[in-house]
């Protein structure tokens, strides 16, 4: 794979909603690059026919009955949250629809 | 030496001591010293009280009733500031407790705080908290280790003879080991995780801090067990570990990793996990040379895998519901502004390089290979459960490095979690027993791994160096 | 049809469907499904996605998908959930869990009205969003002070449906959506109200000149009602069909319909296409129904709309209205009224045109009603008035009858009566002789003016034209 460079995290920053200074994006992007650099002793090992491993455990069909159980009280959730009006979060206006 | 779990639960149970006397007891450690260590981001002072008064009365009868808890500041107690040492919780009280947390009150314990730890539980110092380090309480000068070091500092420090941590790749196992505790990480869903704030979902397990392997069994047998709150939680009851303490190692199959005592182990770790395999093997264990061949891998594993889960468990942190928000014309520069501010670089770091794994192009040469590579360590670490009943390693390549030390570069930092990645990566139960000092006189601690479920047989070892120690 | 599209230019039309299944509870939590509660008052730390919480699989979310995909004609399969990461405050953690590349039901079809079949791609779960609104600047979203979000929604279970593109017209698409709505009520999956948003329609449409490969397509999102589809789809073919001729490309895009415009808009622009970084997710377990739930599926299955009207064509003469008849639900009563006797085409065309819901009308009134005007004993007008007043109060149709003093007109009276009519007005019966259809109307109207309403209005024309010929 080839090296990760400023403009890959200048790209993975914006999809994560972080910005980074100069200085930072040059920072980690050397940092990022010393830890992608030693992951490459995995680039070489042939896995093609090995299955991935998402769970350790292999559980199945774990689910639960369609039964209502408690909500939390509104007052309690409200008062953590840094704005509220109407009962809702208020958030400053979006810019573009929902993907 | 401080009193243990054990002690403390029997005599408080037998009326020979009080609940609120055992805890002034330890609010008093903790007010002498903790200025200095800052193992503690929290302490409950008032809560604890209220507990202990209640234990007094008879009210909260259980396993643990009148015993001091610590609890790692990522675990969830409602009404309780949990911060995970990050400014972007600071302050946040969760409406409700983690399933562990129910668990303990119902055993009856005495919360008495909440323990620094790198911030989000990325680290191997908890120099990356966003409220300053801890530091070890043999060695003012070092780290305690992490992210759990707050937790191994406050049972090394006799702060409390029990602390909760989380090990994702090592967060228990290796500050245990650089303070000179016990720790354990339980077989994957053997503790729940509700109410653990997620880094690496895959990967985190809850477990506990302890003096000795008794007191650490004790604790498990509490927090353990099914819980219908947790998707990925074993279908059963909590193992039973403290009746096979005894039962020592004679004619047990003890595996000494080959992988894991490589160039990168200090000359010290070695010498004491070989006098470790030595004991062992005079307590009638036969003790040979095993190898786990894609454990070598675990740490280019690792650092794809984690990350990738920690930046998709990271995103809720927005600034829209709870936690820090920085204000701004619209809301995407809103959650932007709010986690530039709110995350430090270590968990910056991470994001991005997870970002990075999944994203378009290159989720297969990163996540999807390591998710691959994962599969091989846990088909080797089969083979080598063929062999042997048990096997063993160093926990840390070194004792407890200098503060700022390693903070420059992160890829040495990594390298500390190398003998204790591969067990959270096969979900394979793995503790930490102290095991006598290194050249410079600080603690050494000695891993004992088992395949899944494999807690009683690897509680029996250890218990087994314990005693060899004694 | 537009002119374009007579130009030899083709519609391909795919749509993807979000259904809310009718559920108790959320997908991944206990809190309670229910439309219309007051803001934020159904939430729990796993649908809020506060820090530490973790999802549980709702067993009847996965039933009543199962049951949908087998009504949708799709096969079953093992599946996984994924996480679709992406920003945006409806959405509590910042990531949706959804399914990728394992739905659970995949490669259906299903059978509209009027014979076509469309296919299905895949019917896979996954949770639904909260719901914001817009406040400040006259409530539209791009001219929002802030937005306010109701999180009772988030978490709530989703079918999301996609079809082929296999839809070539407005009109199809419309009985697409109209069949689906059919099946998911039949099968208690959803109440599919569009006005409720418990079914959300998205369209992508693209056009090209016949015989030539797929054009681009467009995304069309905010169709609230099958009115709004229809137009929109009209609209954005016209729109691509106006830019290709002019010699440009189409932009691949996102486009929202704008009810009060009549038009379609460009989504606000992003800077860069969505990544959504999608991974198995960590939290919960692969879902493989074994062949006994399958069964249990299977056996619940209803009579679904096609399956009726195959059932009812069948048995009637005419298949123009069995497709309106199943729609209205009566089909059951139709059919049993023929095996009470009654006349199949009569029955038919009572159900098509003068029933919209059986009220108080059985099947044995019905049959007889229908072979009272077969045997002469009513005219369709007379029967018509005893009906409305069967599915009004119910009754004997004999016995309406005779209160009504109805009784059908003897050929003879009536051949008279007409001759006298003709009498009276000679230059509408050149009229007639001469080809001029309109006339009938007149005269049918004098007969039945004269006869109190009695005369059968299709004998009489009949007879007209017997008498216009001789």
């Amino acid at each position: 794979m080839p090296e990760i460079t400023r403009d890959d995290v200048a790209h993975v920053a914006r999809l994560a909603r972080l910005s980074l200074t100069e200085e930072e994006l040059d920072l980690f992007t050397g940092q990022l690059a010393a830890v992608l650099d030693h992951a490459r002793d995995v680039e070489a090992l042939d896995v093609a026919d090995v299955a991935p491993t998402a769970h350790p455990l292999p559980l199945r069909n774990v689910l639960r009955a369609d039964v209502p159980g408690p909500s939390l009280d509104r007052d309690e959730v409200l008062a953590a949250a840094p704005a509220v009006e109407d009962d809702r979060f208020a958030v400053p206006p979006v810019l573009g629809e929902e993907p | 030496m401080a009193a243990t779990a054990q002690e403390i639960a029997a005599a408080i149970a037998a009326g020979q001591r009080r609940a609120v006397d055992v805890l002034d007891e330890h609010l008093a450690a903790i007010g002498a010293r903790d200025g200095e260590l800052h193992a503690f981001n929290l302490v409950t002072t008032e809560h604890a009280r209220a507990d202990a008064e209640a234990v007094d009365r008879g009210e909260r009868p259980g396993p643990l009733a009148g015993v001091p808890v610590a609890l790692k500041d990522n675990l969830c107690t409602r009404g309780i500031p949990t911060t995970c040492s990050s400014r972007i919780l600071e302050g946040w009280r969760p409406p409700y407790d983690a399933t562990v947390v129910t668990r303990l009150r119902d055993a009856g314990a005495v919360l008495v705080g909440k323990t620094n730890l790198d911030e989000f539980a990325m680290g191997s110092s908890t120099e990356n908290s966003a409220f300053g380090a801890t530091r070890n309480p043999h060695d003012v000068t070092r780290v305690p280790g992490g992210s759990s070091g707050g937790s191994a500092a406050a049972v090394a420090a006799g702060f409390a003879p029990v602390a909760l941590g989380s090990d994702t790749g090592g967060s228990i196992r290796q500050p245990a080991a650089l303070c000179g505790v016990v720790g354990v990480k339980p077989t994957y869903g053997a503790v729940s995780r509700y109410g653990l704030i997620a880094f690496a979902s895959s990967l985190d397990q809850i477990g506990p801090f302890t003096t000795t392997v008794a007191d650490a069994a004790l604790v498990l047998e509490v927090i353990a067990g099914h819980d219908p709150m947790d998707s990925t939680s074993i279908d059963g009851p909590a193992p039973s570990l403290l009746e096979v303490l005894d039962h020592g190692v004679d004619g047990l199959r003890v595996g000494v990793v080959r992988e894991l005592l490589g160039e990168g182990i200090a000359p010290d770790v070695r010498a004491r996990t070989e006098a470790a395999a030595e004991a062992l093997a005079a307590a009638g264990a036969k003790v040979d040379e095993a190898s786990v061949p894609a454990a070598i891998y675990g740490l280019s594993a690792y650092y794809l895998i984690a990350p990738s889960e920690a930046s998709s468990n990271l995103a809720r942190y927005d600034g829209v519901r709870y936690g820090l928000r920085v204000d701004a014309a619209n809301t995407a520069e809103m959650n932007t502004a709010t986690r530039t501010a709110g995350f430090g670089p270590e968990v910056k770091r991470r994001i991005m390089l997870g970002t990075y794994a999944l994203s378009s192009g290159y989720y297969d040469a990163y996540y999807g290979k390591a998710q691959r590579v994962r599969t091989l360590i846990i088909r080797d670490f089969q083979a080598a459960y063929e062999q042997f009943d048990v096997l063993l390693s160093p926990t840390s390549p070194t004792t407890a490095f200098e503060l700022g030390a390693k903070t420059a570069d992160p890829l040495s930092m990594y390298m500390n979690d190398v003998c204790t990645i591969p067990s959270n990566l096969s979900g394979d139960p793995a503790m930490s027993v102290p095991y006598g000092a290194g050249a410079d006189g600080l603690p050494v601690g000695v891993q004992v791994m088992a395949p899944a479920l494999g807690e009683p047989v690897m509680f029996r070892v250890a218990a087994a160096l314990e005693r060899s120690l004694a | 049809m537009s002119e374009g599209m007579r130009n030899g230019w083709e519609l391909v039309v795919g749509l993807e469907v979000h259904c809310e299944l009718a559920t108790q509870t959320k997908i991944f939590c206990g809190c309670r499904n229910v439309f219309g509660a007051p803001p934020n008052t159904n939430i729990c730390p796993v649908c809020l996605g506060l820090p530490g919480s973790l999802p549980v699989l709702n067993e009847e979310a996965v039933h009543l998908a199962m049951r949908l995909g087998m009504a949708l004609g799709c096969s079953v399969e093992p599946s996984i959930f994924h996480r679709k990461n992406y920003f945006y405050p409806d959405m509590p953690k910042d990531y949706q869990v959804s399914q990728y590349d394992q739905p659970i039901n995949v490669d259906g079809s299903i059978e509209l009205a009027d014979g076509s079949v469309v296919g299905i791609e895949r019917a896979h779960l996954e949770e639904d969003t909260g719901k914001s609104t817009h406040v400040g600047g006259g409530g539209r979203i791009n001219e929002a002070e802030r937005s306010l979000v109701d999180y009772n929604r988030a978490g709530v279970p989703l079918v999301e449906i996609v079809s082929r593109p296999d839809i070539t017209s407005a009109e199809q698409a419309k009985a697409y959506v109209n069949e689906l709505r059919a099946i998911l009520l039949a099968t208690g999956a959803s109440d599919a109200k569009m006005e409720e948003g418990s079914m959300r329609v998205d369209a992508n449409v693209s056009v090209r000149r016949r015989g030539e490969p797929l054009g681009t397509r467009c995304e069309i999102k905010n169709l609230n009602s099958v009115r709004s589809l229809v137009r929109a789809i009209e609209y954005e073919a016209e729109r691509q069909i106006d830019v290709l001729q002019a010699g440009e490309r189409i932009v691949q895009e996102t486009r929202h319909w704008d009810e009060a415009g009549g038009r379609t808009r460009p989504g606000r622009s992003k800077e860069e296409a969505e990544d959504y970084r999608y991974f198995p997710e960590p939290d919960l377990v692969p879902v493989e129904p074994d062949d006994a739930w399958r069964q249990r599926v299977r056996d619940e299955l209803p009579l679904l709309p096609a399956a009726r009207r195959a059932r009812l064509a069948t048995a009637v003469p005419a298949t123009a209205g069995v497709a309106l008849v199943v729609e209205r639900g009566l089909d059951e009563l139709v059919l049993d009224a023929i095996t009470a006797g009654g006349d199949p085409g009569r029955l038919l065309t009572h159900a098509e045109h003068n029933v919209l819901e059986a009220g108080a009308l059985t099947a044995e009134s019905f049959a007889a009603l229908s072979r009272m005007e077969v045997e002469g004993a009513l005219t369709a007008t007379q029967a018509k008035t005893v009906l409305a007043e069967l599915v009004l109060t119910g009754g004997d149709p004999a016995a309406i009858a005779a209160t009504h003093g109805f009784e059908a007109l003897d050929e003879s009276d009536l051949a008279s009566t007409l001759d006298a009519i003709i009498a009276e007005n000679p230059e509408a019966f050149e009229k007639l002789k001469a080809g001029d259809g309109k006339v009938i109307g007149f005269f049918t109207g004098q007969v039945m003016k004269a006869t109190q309403g009695k005369a059968d209005g299709k004998r009489v024309a009949a007879l007209l034209q017997e008498k216009a010929k001789s």
